[in-house]
């Protein structure tokens, strides 16, 4: 990890006084409305360079939509999202420029049907970026077996095990190179064994210091690898801050109760 | 409500299509030639007629294709394998003849009169039309049932062996009530296609609307009563099968929902 | 090759069986012109009518008021009407109105002939189906798969090209065979309007030789054989292009 918890901002001070680097991510007042739902009602939140931040609370409290919101896949009614200077909210956004630097990961996979694993890793950098066939290929070999699925390069997402379609989605996203990894539940629909495989294959971006923002319901994951824990409820950031503060000394009476249904 | 819209703009596009037609024969016409709307109101109850005949000829072919090929289909799925291949080569086959080819071998190979025991009934040629057209019903009403049954669980087969019915029960009581529903909307998209077949039989000489529109033209010999008279027949088609369709397509949104 | 046509020369005479088509040079010409004729209109509708029908759903799919309503007209005319009279009144009445081409020594020929309105009748029938077939097909692509793509920065042309026709081309593959097959069956209607396919040569065979029976037989062998090959290569297409875990809607069961 790049930098060590004592150099952290104090969770109050991060919305307001920027540090004099600038955060990877930055969401302010962020609002979002579904038809007459509110699904964000005004969300602040920074996230710093090379942290892990994961995003915690009940069902429905506007995780997924957040996450969705940084990478312009669910445009957002007002406030501002900047991503590495980006500015997410403009209309004018130059979409492909903020998704060379964020990549998504989705909890169905949502890999393409038709392509094998090597072929979905391969996709991406060949029709979008424009790259060389072999350079991207050594690449994506090089991706494969880092996730140890290089056996499997020639098999079709239908052929593969959920937690093996997930390491190839995530390997697919890598492929792009980018700089920041959205993940919106990735281990939700995996058995406890293929949960291991997933997770041990972000801590392992963690180290090579990407920034990652992770949507997860793993509080045993968060509390090892997070940076920066966000607490949401009804659509706003309840709390922030380092794992052991949230986790042991929650400051709202509703992370608490949340916290307290929770198993590690 | 929203279908009523579209075909209700759909009924004014294609009758002010068919005033421009008759506007532009107008023109067109020699001084001192009858009025176009004038012949075609005079040859509508004539042309009338005929369409009724289509109804007629799809209405019977539609009921005797729906009865062979009801039992023509469950020949497809008997466990006797002789009977079941036979059935489905029979079903390929009509499936996959043309309709207009099977109308012809109808119509040239068909006696004109068949005997019946003691009793001579006679074959006219829309009946043997008629039957022409109830060959590839036929055909695919027999692969409707098979569809409509194998999409079935086979859970639903078991269940009704484990409460003791024979295969004759399980089939008339359990499978088939279930199947009915599913087999509809393309049971009634092939009345629709039978339908706009029914023209077909001009080519043989039957004096459907199509062979007596040709008839009316020949009569009057105008060329600028080509484009309305066509168009008229057209919008008559139209206003029969676009209702079905609508009506077939809402069906089978229905049944996707339940499923 | 002689062998066969005599063989057929001694099934008549032994038997009965007369088809003039394969022991006669002249009708055995005609024939197999005939069946020439045929196998062109079906490949040049079959090719029109899938054109078509892109070119179809992709306009459903844009902004356009105007180009999707156009679309759903044309839709629902050529769907819902018979395509005889289609064929009738593209032939008799447009092409009446079509200027005439001056051919030599005065005499004039129409600018299209009957084989050229057959293939555009059958292409415009055949694509009006196809048009409800590919944006069937291409609603069928899951949402959740489209915004991955959208997420690896796929623009709207690589999403389309790379993974939403792919997909959309193997589920609605089996439907666009039903369509292609039934196309082929329809091509038969250009008998109405005289031109030289295989139904229309094979009465004049048998009006000329009185052999109703063993032509009408020969017909049916010979379609069904076209539409078994058909079938068969869009079954081979099928398989594949198969991929493991993908469903078909509207398939063949």
């Amino acid at each position: 990890m790049l930098d060590t918890i004592a150099e952290r901002p104090a969770p109050a001070a991060v919305a307001s006084a920027r540090p004099a680097a600038a955060p990877a991510v930055m969401l302010a007042n962020v609002r979002k409305s579904f038809g007459s739902t509110r699904v964000l009602n005004g969300v602040t939140l920074s996230v710093k360079r090379g942290d892990v931040t994961c995003v915690i609370g009940p069902s429905g409290s506007g995780k997924s939509t957040l996450l969705r919101c940084i990478n312009a896949l669910t445009p957002v009614d007002a406030g501002t999202v900047v991503v590495e200077g980006i500015a997410v909210h403009d209309p004018a956004l130059d979409k492909l420029a903020l998704r060379r630097r964020v990549g998504m990961v989705f909890q169905q996979y949502n890999l393409f049907p038709h392509k094998t694993a090597l072929e979905n890793v391969m996709m991406a950098p060949i029709h979008v970026l424009q790259e060389d066939r072999e350079e991207v290929e050594a690449r994506a070999v090089a991706l494969l077996t880092k996730i140890r699925l290089l056996d499997k390069a020639h098999c079709y997402p239908g052929a593969l095990s959920g937690g093996q379609q997930q390491r190839v989605a995530i390997a697919r996203s890598l492929a792009m190179r980018p700089t920041i990894m959205l993940f919106d539940e990735v281990t939700a629909a995996l058995d406890p064994v293929m949960v291991k495989e997933v997770l041990s294959t972000i801590r392992d971006l963690a180290e090579e210091g990407i920034t990652c923002i992770l949507v997860t319901h793993e509080m045993g994951f968060a509390r090892e690898v997070a940076d920066q824990v966000c607490f949401t409820d009804h659509g706003i950031v309840v709390e922030e801050g380092p794992p052991e503060m949230i986790f042991t000394q929650p400051e709202d009476p509703r992370t608490r109760d949340f916290l307290g249904h929770v198993t590690f | 409500m929203n279908a009523l819209r579209v075909s209700g703009r759909f009924g004014v596009g294609m009758m002010g299509l068919l005033l421009a037609s008759v506007l532009f024969g107008e023109v067109q016409a020699a001084d001192g030639s009858a009025s176009l709307l004038a012949t075609m109101w005079k040859w509508a109850p004539l042309i009338g007629q005929g369409f009724l005949l289509n109804i007629l000829i799809s209405v019977v072919a539609m009921t005797l294709g729906t009865v062979a090929g009801l039992g023509l289909g469950l020949g497809q799925m008997s466990p006797i394998w002789p009977l079941r291949h036979a059935a489905q080569i029979v079903t390929q086959f009509f499936r996959n003849a043309p309709w207009l080819v099977l109308l012809f071998y109808c119509i040239l190979l068909l006696p004109y009169e068949m005997r019946l025991g003691g009793l001579v009934v006679a074959m006219p040629a829309w009946i043997k039309a008629t039957v022409g057209l109830a060959l590839p019903v036929m055909g695919n009403v027999s692969e409707i049932v098979r569809g409509g049954v194998q999409a079935l669980p086979p859970a639903q087969w078991d269940s009704a062996e484990a409460l003791a019915f024979n295969r004759r029960q399980t089939l008339w009581m359990v499978i088939l009530p279930q199947a009915i529903k599913p087999m509809l909307p393309p049971w009634m998209n092939l009345y629709a296609v039978l339908i706009m077949a029914t023209p077909l039989v001009s080519v043989v000489g039957v004096e459907e609307a199509m062979t007596l529109t040709r008839f009316a033209l020949s009569a009057e010999n105008r060329s600028e009563l080509l484009l309305p008279m066509y168009l008229a027949l057209l919008i008559a088609f139209f206003a029969y099968c676009y209702p079905i369709a609508r009506w077939t397509a809402r069906l089978e949104r229905r049944f996707a929902v339940k499923l | 090759m002689n062998g066969v046509w005599e063989w057929f020369a001694w099934l008549n005479q032994a038997h009965g069986i007369n088809l003039p088509v394969f022991y006669d040079s002249y009708d055995r010409q005609r024939f197999f012109a005939g069946l020439l004729t045929t196998l062109e209109l079906s490949a040049l509708s079959v090719v029109a009518s899938v054109v078509i029908g892109l070119i179809g759903a992709w306009l459903l799919g844009t902004s356009s008021i105007i180009a999707r309503r156009l679309v759903h007209g044309y839709v629902h005319a050529f769907r819902n009407t018979p395509p005889l009279i289609q064929l009738s009144f593209l032939y008799f009445a447009v092409g009446n109105l079509l200027p005439r081409l001056e051919g030599v020594g005065g005499s004039s020929r129409p600018l299209l002939d009957g084989f050229a309105w057959a293939v555009i009748t059958l292409s415009l029938f055949g694509g009006s189906f196809n048009v409800e077939i590919f944006r069937s097909g291409i609603e069928a692509v899951p949402a959740s798969t489209i915004e991955a793509a959208e997420s690896l920065g796929f623009g709207r042309w690589r999403l389309y090209r790379h993974v939403v026709l792919p997909l959309a081309l193997r589920i609605c593959l089996p439907a666009l065979s039903n369509n292609l097959v039934n196309l082929v069956k329809t091509s038969t209607l250009a008998y109405a309007i005289g031109v030289p396919e295989l139904l229309y040569v094979s009465a004049q065979v048998w009006s000329d030789t009185m052999n109703v029976r063993e032509m009408m037989n020969l017909l049916l062998v010979a379609y069904v054989g076209i539409v078994g090959v058909l079938s068969f290569g869009l079954r081979r297409l099928e398989t594949a292009l198969r991929v493991p875990g993908l469903g078909t809607v509207g398939g063949r069961i």
